[in-house]
């Protein structure tokens, strides 16, 4: 059977990096990179006798979290150790949440192919991050030995788990992706997937059209980027079918992703025994977040970004799909809003931070947050453009000048020499010139050949460098053919 | 009752490497153990809240303030084996 | 004159009358320890150097006419599972034998600043789990009164250090009975403070939500006093009550007129040492002399701490000795191949039978399908044995009963016996489960070697625990026998 006779059901698990200053359970610095084993102390290594104390901010992220994915908040929380043994892991336990998790019952919405999707949050959880292992080897299993590297232990996490509503892996990208843009809205997090800030388990199965049982499923770990997701999920399904389809059975287990060769493995270890024996944590006292403490950070929520589609759309008059693409990211939103205050028409900035500069990031592999380009240039561009100063033509070499240089657009046009020629003795001249070089573009011109007029429109642009007033060169190249 | 068998997968779970001797001795002091433990059953706990912490204290916070932590020589003044700062560890899997 | 013989108040008196200096007191001490330690051994390790060289800076002090606080210049031991930096911490354990811990525990910074001299670490049973030091993975401390007896656990060496005279005061660690039990042994009085008083960082954890530091003294005043430095709110500790500390020596006044103290029945069992029964309703008929009103009492779910605590302490056990794995310090199996292979030797070869014991029990009680049947059950009876506790303090000022059911036991009478070996903790692990304090104080002998009687009082009302033993002290000279050496 096709792929395409099974229905696909996927889960996520998303770990998101809280930027807070300090680690959740002591002072040590949060800071990504550093030195090895130099962003730690007694506490965060685990020694004998150190005790946790809660950072306060990474409650208020939590609950920040919660609250942007529309969960309810716990009244009554604790933490919990998860216990198992991993070089990793200092302790050999790890402090997360088990039975009362800091928030449930939320959900986010999605759209795919233009359909909206409600898509359920099962829980937000903290919980503490573990440390880095360099291996000696190629990888894991070709290593003799492998070396510790304990900056990241005790790192914030929130651990979000979706409810298995997903059904393909451009919903579960789509997920993905809306869940990065809240996480960043509400400035929780950096999201950096290739710092690995941001971590994305998927939890995968396929049924039968129309069954009430979900599948057995597997868990896919190790997917560093949204295309690595999507491929991932993509190879799991099809790994899932063709055994379905061979009449086999799906064994619960753990894979990992290889980006690099494009297959998912098994992570079955053979004395692997899972029994983490759950329970709380004596060094940590119960949490009790008040009405009063939600409310507080309910009312310090920014506009989410449903919100603010919704807001680009009504009030700016956005296309929905524009406003989709622009919202989609907090930085891209706020540059687009930093263009509004210098330039007033909300499409044809959408246009160019959707077109031409997302093809120049794209193109340099960059973040908007990175780029040179201000604002206040495009704006000024823009106008330029509107005002006729430069041609649509140009405006693209000028965006890409100062796309290179951060300069100034009006400094640019006018060093480079750039102005649109509008003076019509000036164009009429090189009209005439044209013209009269080219005897036989305008024999076709007289026998009804109207693709003609597009060649020695080019060449007028071509003798003035693409400055001459595209509309006015059409104009009066018309009047001198008739003229004939 | 606790078999020889569930010794030996508590003992994997604990990583403890027991001898032949010390895994029939454990399973004999465990159930006596448990055997003591088997009167908690006959108590009616329904309606009972565990106590987790002997005092009632609830939200416990330090404020989010990074502080220099140890120095790298002195994180692995103690390690049984290091490299370039690192911890070092043998084969994982 | 004998100085290690002194209490701490004494030793101050002659300290600031400058009759003594602390260097001399020091001296004293460690002479005595060259002494008698070979026939004691409770110490781990002595650190000469740093006590003489902390003696010379209070000296200094003294000197320079500045005032010192009571604790100041005397001699004093640590319990090896309290972290002290540059200073090896070894739990008694192999698999921590060469453990130099980078930071100080809260209370040896706290006795630190109030210029108290560390002459040596103390010896224990392994990880504190047991009630003789016989698990020490080290070697067995002997009891001061008697070398053939065990001086208690798991803070036998605590105890046996100050009845020998090796130190003045030390501080202990008791998670179900380890303070008071080796007090009771030793003729010493030991105090169990109300969980949360004592900051337990830097303390090496067996089971955080029973373990509390607490001190061993001569007398109930040293024990006041020791109690106003090592007591109060710690932010390292999230489980720190955030409590003021009152100055626990106001409450020595020698009066108890009045004062309601109950007595469980349950704690008076069959098999209980007939000397042991005979010293204890001595004293009650001393406190009664006194005018207190002594009545009968009952704590109906006694006869399930026992398997409450062997539940619990063992869970949490599991978990908070999961790191040591040969990884980051501590003992390491060098020759093994792979990583699990490596954690199983090492731990296997560091860690002793006893700790072995409870680390399996304890993973056993959080397994799946055993969690609910066997660990969440256990918490909801501690519930009741703390319910208990807060009906009897309704009518009760204090309670008291024996501190164990017999005298100091010889060496391998109960070493082969898990839970005959439990069971002289029977009477203390109560008050840990409840997290309310208690007190052992010397009440009498029997067949030669001390009688404890122990005072368990309401949470954070230490002050009461010592007004009671303070005034009963008085009245005796129990305290003031010195083991012969």
């Amino acid at each position: 059977m096709p792929v395409q006779d099974y229905e696909v059901v996927i889960g996520l698990e998303v770990h998101a990096e809280l930027k807070t200053n300090s680690k959740i359970f002591c002072s040590c610095t949060t800071e990504f990179g550093g030195e090895q084993n130099t962003h730690v102390c007694p506490v965060c290594l685990g020694l004998p006798g150190v005790l946790p104390v809660l950072n306060k901010q990474v409650v208020e992220f939590a609950v920040m979290t919660g609250l942007a994915l529309n969960c309810k908040i716990a009244e009554f929380s604790k933490f919990d150790r998860k216990n198992y043994y991993y070089p990793d892991l200092p302790k050999n336990y790890q402090v997360s949440q088990y039975d009362l998790p800091i928030a449930e019952h939320g959900y986010l919405e999605i759209t795919v192919n233009d359909e909206h999707k409600r898509i359920g949050i099962t829980r937000v959880h903290m919980e503490e991050d573990a440390g880095k292992l360099v291996h000696a080897g190629a990888t894991i299993s070709q290593s003799d030995y492998s070396l510790v590297d304990y900056n990241r232990t005790g790192v914030p996490l929130v651990e979000i788990v979706s409810e298995p509503d997903l059904r393909s892996p451009e919903e579960a990208k789509a997920y993905l992706e809306k869940l990065k843009a809240i996480l960043q809205y509400t400035e929780v997090s950096d999201c950096k997937m290739e710092e690995g800030s941001l971590r994305c388990d998927a939890n995968i199965s396929l049924r039968h059209w129309g069954a009430k049982e979900f599948g057995t499923k597997t868990e896919l770990k190790n997917m560093n980027s949204f295309k690595a997701l999507q491929r991932a999920v993509e190879y799991e399904i099809e790994r899932q079918a063709q055994i379905l389809d061979e009449g086999g059975r799906i064994v619960q287990e753990t894979r990992t992703w290889d980006d690099n060769k494009g297959v998912s493995l098994s992570l079955r270890s053979k004395e692997e025994a899972h029994d983490y024996r759950y329970f709380p944590e004596p060094d940590l006292v119960p949490l009790v977040i008040d009405r009063e403490w939600v409310d507080r950070v309910k009312a310090g929520l920014p506009e989410l970004p449903d919100a603010r589609q919704k807001r680009y759309v009504e009030q700016l008059g956005l296309p929905e799909y524009d406003a989709m693409v622009i919202t989609g990211s907090k930085a891209m939103a706020e540059f687009f809003e930093a263009c509004l205050e210098h330039y007033r028409d909300a499409k044809a900035i959408s246009n160019w931070v959707m077109g031409e500069l997302s093809r120049l990031l794209n193109a340099h592999g960059m973040e908007i947050t990175e780029s040179r380009v201000k604002p206040r240039d495009l704006a000024k561009m823009l106008q330029l453009l509107e005002q006729g100063t430069i041609s649509s033509k140009i405006a693209k070499t000028v965006f890409e000048e100062v796309f290179a240089t951060g300069k100034d657009p009006e400094a640019i046009v006018r060093e480079k020499g750039l102005v649109q020629i509008s003076d019509e003795g000036a164009i009429g001249a090189i009209v005439d010139k044209i013209v009269e070089a080219n005897p036989q573009s305008v024999a076709d011109f007289k026998a009804g050949k109207d693709r003609a007029v597009g060649f020695l429109v080019g060449q007028v642009m071509k003798e003035t460098k693409g400055k001459a007033n595209p509309g006015l060169v059409n104009k009066l190249l018309l009047e001198r053919l008739h003229k004939n | 009752m606790i078999t020889k068998k569930d010794v030996e997968h508590v003992a994997l779970l604990a990583r403890l490497e027991l001898s032949e001797a010390e895994k029939e001795k454990f399973t004999e002091q465990l159930n006596a153990i448990l055997e003591y433990a088997d009167a908690l059953k006959k108590l009616d706990t329904t309606n009972v809240q565990p106590t987790a912490h002997p005092l009632p204290i609830n939200n416990v916070f330090r404020e989010d303030v990074a502080r220099p932590g140890i120095a790298n020589e002195d994180a692995l003044a103690n390690a049984p084996e290091q490299e370039d700062g690192f911890f070092k560890v043998p084969k994982i899997v | 004159m004998t100085l290690h013989k002194l209490t701490a108040h004494e030793a101050h008196e002659l300290l600031i009358k400058k009759e003594v200096s602390s260097v001399e007191l020091i001296q004293a001490v460690l002479d005595r320890i060259d002494a008698v330690e070979g026939r004691v051994k409770a110490f781990v390790s002595i650190t000469r150097d740093e006590a003489l060289a902390k003696a010379k800076e209070v000296d200094a002090r003294i000197k320079a006419g500045e005032a010192i606080g009571p604790l100041a210049g005397v001699p004093m031991v640590l319990k090896d599972n309290m972290c002290t930096k540059g200073i090896k911490t070894t739990c008694s354990s192999k698999i921590l034998h060469n453990f130099v811990p980078p930071y100080n525990a809260t209370v040896v910074e706290k006795l630190a600043a109030a210029g108290a001299v560390v002459v040596g670490k103390a010896n224990l049973d392994e990880f504190a789990m047991g009630s003789s030091t016989e698990n020490s993975g080290f070697f067995a401390t002997r009891n001061p009164w008697n070398t053939e007896a065990v001086p208690g656990g798991s803070s036998g060496g605590s105890a046996a250090s100050v009845a020998a005279g090796e130190a003045i005061y030390s501080l202990g660690s008791d998670t179900g009975g380890s303070i008071r039990q080796p007090a009771s042994f030793c003729g010493v009085v030991g105090l169990k403070p109300t969980y949360g008083y004592v900051s337990r960082y830097g303390l090496i954890a067996f089971a955080s939500s029973l373990d509390q530091i607490g001190p061993f003294t001569k007398d109930v005043r040293d024990s006041a006093q020791v109690m106003n430095v090592i007591a109060g709110h710690d932010p390292k500790d999230s489980t720190s009550a955030p409590v003021e500390v009152p100055d626990f020596t106001k409450f020595l006044t020698g009066d108890i007129k009045g004062l309601k103290i109950g007595i469980p029945k349950e704690y008076f069992v069959d098999g209980m040492e007939p000397g042991v029964e005979a010293a204890v309703k001595g004293a009650i008929a001393k406190l009664q002399e006194l005018g207190a009103v002594v009545e009968e009492c009952s704590l109906p779910h006694t006869e399930y701490a026992l398997p409450v605590y062997y539940l619990i302490a063992p869970a949490e056990a599991s978990s908070n000795l999961a790191r040591y794995d040969g990884v980051r310090y501590g003992y390491r199996h060098e020759e093994a191949e792979d990583i699990i292979s490596m954690y199983k030797k090492t731990r296997s070869e560091g860690f002793g039978a006893e700790v072995k014991r409870r680390i399996m029990l304890g993973t056993y009680a959080l397994s799946s399908g055993y969690y609910d049947a066997y660990y969440l059950k256990a918490l909801k009876v501690r519930t009741l044995i703390k319910d208990d506790f807060d009906k009897a303090f309704e009518k009760f000022d204090v309670l008291l009963s024996p501190t164990a059911p017999s005298t100091a036991f010889r060496f391998g009478e109960k070493a082969d016996n898990p839970i005959q070996m439990y069971l002289s903790d029977i009477f203390t692990m109560s008050v840990n489960l409840a997290g309310i304090p208690g007190i052992s104080i010397p009440c009498g002998f029997s067949n030669g070697m001390p009688v404890g009687l122990q005072l368990m009082g309401k949470a954070f009302d230490e002050g009461t625990l010592f007004r009671v033993a303070h005034a009963f002290e008085q009245s005796s000279d129990y305290h003031q026998a010195r083991a012969n050496l």
